[in-house]
């Protein structure tokens, strides 16, 4: 039977008509993947801004008081959960695994376009839910990111009454919608390739993106249940997190309960949360880096065996992230072991990055700035991991800027210089605009510098025993002046980061407005999506045939081949020998 | 100790993950080959229809969320105010009436005849709709006999497990509801023979699930 690949079915496929099903109620991957896009760098935006409220607070206590430490509290925990899962988590999943996925297999959408749909409107939906809780009766939360109880619920804490629970009703249904994309983008990957696609033909873009979907459904289950229970004890007064206390000096009805137990759940689901934002940044980069070097990606099959280790090991690392919780040392040796484990994988990944650029031909166009940025940003963050992987350096680092600056390294400035390439990379396909590089490549040097403006110094903090957490430092004996100082200067750092942005929303509205035509494949690249017959492609990616891929992702700069760069789908031609 | 049945899970998932990708030639070297003469494997998932694949996948993340709950249960067990909670006898009724629902849906998929899809279908969603009725009466026993939600962390994991159960049957009859609708609006039985195999998988992995349940509440 000829092979059919299932998104070419004829019931399968239905144009979209009217403005609405063509924009709003969208079941193209593309469209859908924009919307995912531009409602979480709009979030996102927002915890910008939080943040650099609370470094205004920080860095200028006196000049700048506008706002209390509650707001404090509540800025900190709404700007971490919003940039971690409503950000991070939506735009590499939601937005670059709706766009790329189909493309990149050669097919013509998601093989469930309308649970698609749903998707990106339970998560619009999940979004709305967390920011009406800055208009509610107590405001947002500030029960920090982690939402630890007893505190998280108890009086005192800012959004006592409505604010936690809307967090975790947002939760509920952002996890709703996470399943319903993570279904998808899973079958699509695994049912809906294009003939001669193996899997070991996909491009590492896709490696990553499907196995942190996999982490994602795995996973994120943890996080629900955490916050099921949670609302429970909130609500209905059951104990299953909440021990006997005294709270405002009333006794409350609670009983028994364990506090750490939701810490288990949580970072059961924390943990592989990291790897769910780096996995798909790991992939792309690579991606990334073999485009613009002109290179095959070194040791390709190295490559998918780490991101799936890492995968199978980011679930028993959770418990190095409650080292202070008094658990028994032997636990604590144990996750410490597997915790340096990973490294491994991950430290042949950089290894091979490096690698790809050696003898390289490179362009350093902005999308490489970006992704060179990255590797070094990553080895940094990365090496403090280890640290504070070890039980002994983490017991007196623990809740200081130390731990801070780690994991913005790791998982905030890395992953965001990704999504940044990224954008830069795919932006004349998803527009058909060329944007204007040498504003991007200030972009770059302007937000890589910064950011190390803003973060190593934050290392030094945490040296200096500075607890993080703290509305402000004035008047604490063991914070030397020299700390104020450097607070001072971060946060100059900070808010010129944060404005230097505006560069990149400059450049995307010029370049829609003004910007040049670009040419369908303007790189050079080898993967399916440069190949569409129109660009940006059209609803249905690709007229009428199916392409059909015969060969690896990375030909780039072949000897003895014409081009520089041999597209997947291009057939071998006759007595075509492949040198290795 | 706590974590076992969490861990069995996850463990069991990446096994099976990492086997199946072994079986994908994961050790190819993909820059030596060329040609489209590997297309069989690009239609993967040994022949497993798309929306199978889908259920299957969506199966594990329902599993990972039952053994979740499952390791809470144990975790919060070992601390001091745990009272036992001596489950209603009528929840024995209640099983056997689930395994009915499995047998009347399983039946009709044995054959390609319309008046058993009709008898069975219909047999399935009275005998799922009668457990979940129990399920409630159950609730009224411990109710009348004082024993709410928030009374001890025993009730409270016994009112959450069947609610979170009896939840997901009720995702469940919604696809039955479309599938029966479908078989009595005389469409072939064919067409409609896919949605109700995929009730049926479901049906049997929620049975499966709540004689789990049962028995870590009957044996604690």
């Amino acid at each position: 039977m000829a092979y059919v690949a299932y998104t070419d079915r004829e019931h399968h496929f239905a144009h979209p008509h009217s403005w609405v099903t063509k924009y709003v109620w969208s079941q193209d991957h593309k469209v859908i993947a924009i919307q995912y896009g531009l409602t979480a760098i709009a979030v996102g935006v927002v915890a910008l801004v939080l943040s650099t409220i609370m470094r205004l607070q920080l860095g200028f206590p006196d000049t700048f008081s506008i706002i209390t430490p509650s707001e404090y509290y509540q800025f900190v925990t709404m700007h971490g959960m919003i940039m971690v899962v409503y950000l991070l988590t939506a735009l590499f999943l939601g937005g670059f695994g709706n766009y790329l996925i189909p493309l990149m297999i050669g097919a013509r959408d998601m093989v469930f376009p309308f649970m698609n749909m749903l998707s990106f409107w339970f998560y619009f939906l999940s979004v709305i839910i967390l920011m009406a809780s800055f208009f509610v009766p107590g405001g947002p939360t500030g029960a920090g990111w982690t939402l630890y109880p007893p505190q998280a619920i108890l009086f005192g804490t800012p959004g006592a009454d409505w604010g936690i629970l809307l967090m975790l009703i947002s939760l509920a249904v952002f996890i709703i919608a996470f399943t319903m994309g993570g279904l998808n983008y899973v079958t699509t990957v695994l049912q809906a390739r294009t003939r001669g696609l193996t899997l070991m033909r996909l491009p590492l873009s896709l490696w990553g993106i499907l196995t942190a979907t996999v982490l994602g459904l795995l996973a994120f289950p943890a996080l629900l249940v955490s916050a099921i229970m949670m609302t429970l004890d909130n609500l209905i007064g059951t104990s299953f997190f909440m021990p006997a206390l005294v709270s405002m000096g009333e006794l409350q009805e609670h009983q028994g309960g364990s506090p750490i137990l939701f810490q288990h759940l949580f970072w059961f689901f924390g943990h592989p949360e990291v790897y769910i934002v780096a996995l798909p940044a790991f992939g792309i980069v690579s991606d990334l880096l073999s485009v613009h070097a002109r290179k095959n990606i070194f040791g390709y099959r190295m490559m998918v065996w780490a991101i799936v280790i890492i995968g199978g090991l980011s679930f028993i690392v959770w418990a190095h992230h409650m080292y202070v919780s008094g658990m028994n040392p032997y636990f604590g040796f144990f996750f410490a072991t597997t915790t340096l484990i990973i490294a491994v994988p991950t430290a042949i990944k950089v290894y091979n990055w490096v690698l790809t650029l050696w003898q390289g031909n490179i362009h350093l166009r902005v999308p490489m700035l970006f992704s060179i940025g990255f590797i070094f940003t990553f080895i940094h963050g990365g090496l403090t991991g280890l640290f504070l992987g070890n039980v002994v350096i983490d017991l007196p680092l623990s809740d200081t800027y130390f731990v801070v600056a780690h994991f913005h390294m790791v998982m905030g400035v890395s992953p965001i210089l990704v999504i940044y390439g990224a954008l830069y990379h795919w932006f004349p396909k998803i527009t058909g605009k060329m944007y204007n590089a040498t504003l991007g490549k200030w972009h770059f040097w302007l937000t890589f510098l910064g950011s190390y403006a803003i973060y190593l110094p934050m290392h030094y903090l945490g040296f200096l025993g500075v607890p993080r957490r703290y509305y402000a430092y004035e008047g604490i004996d063991f914070i030397p002046d020299s700390a104020l100082m450097l607070n001072t200067q971060i946060s100059t750092a900070a808010l010129f980061v944060a404005v230097v942005q505006l560069l990149f929303f400059i450049n995307v509205i010029w370049s829609l407005m003004y910007g040049r035509k670009s040419d369908p494949n303007p790189w050079g690249a080898t993967t399916l999506e440069w190949q569409t017959p129109e660009n940006p492609p059209a609803h249905g990616n690709w007229g009428k045939e199916l392409p059909a891929v015969y060969r690896w992702a990375y030909d780039y700069s072949v000897p003895g081949a014409e081009k520089d760069f041999t597209p997947q789908n291009e057939p071998p031609k006759p007595g075509e020998k492949i040198e290795f | 100790m706590e974590a076992i049945s969490i861990l069995a899970f996850i463990f069991t998932a990446v096994a099976v993950s990492y086997w199946w990708l072994w079986r994908q030639r994961v050790f190819d070297k993909p820059w030596v080959e060329e040609g489209t003469e590997t297309d069989d494997r690009a239609s993967i998932g040994g022949g497993l229809a798309t929306a199978n694949m889908a259920l299957f996948a969506f199966l594990a993340v329902v599993t990972s969320l039952f053994a979740l709950f499952i390791s809470a249960y144990f975790t919060r067990m070992e601390l001091d105010d745990w009272t036992p909670l001596s489950e209603p006898g009528s929840l024995w009724f209640n099983t056997a009436v689930l395994v009915l629902a499995s047998v009347a849906i399983h039946w009709c998929t044995r054959t390609l005849s319309q008046t058993i899809y009709k008898v069975s279908l219909l047999a399935t969603g009275v005998f799922t709709l009668g457990f979940i009725w129990g399920q409630y009466v159950a609730w009224q026993q411990l109710w009348a006999a004082g024993y709410y939600l928030n009374s001890n962390p025993a009730n409270s994991f016994f009112f959450l497990f069947t609610a979170l159960h009896a939840l997901h049957l009720f995702g469940g009859l919604w696809v039955w509801t479309r599938a029966t609708f479908r078989v009595f609006s005389n469409v072939e039985v064919e067409k409609a023979k896919m949605s109700v195999e995929l009730c049926r998988t479901y049906w049997h992995f929620l049975l499966v699930v709540w004689l789990v349940l049962f028995a870590l509440l009957l044996s604690t």
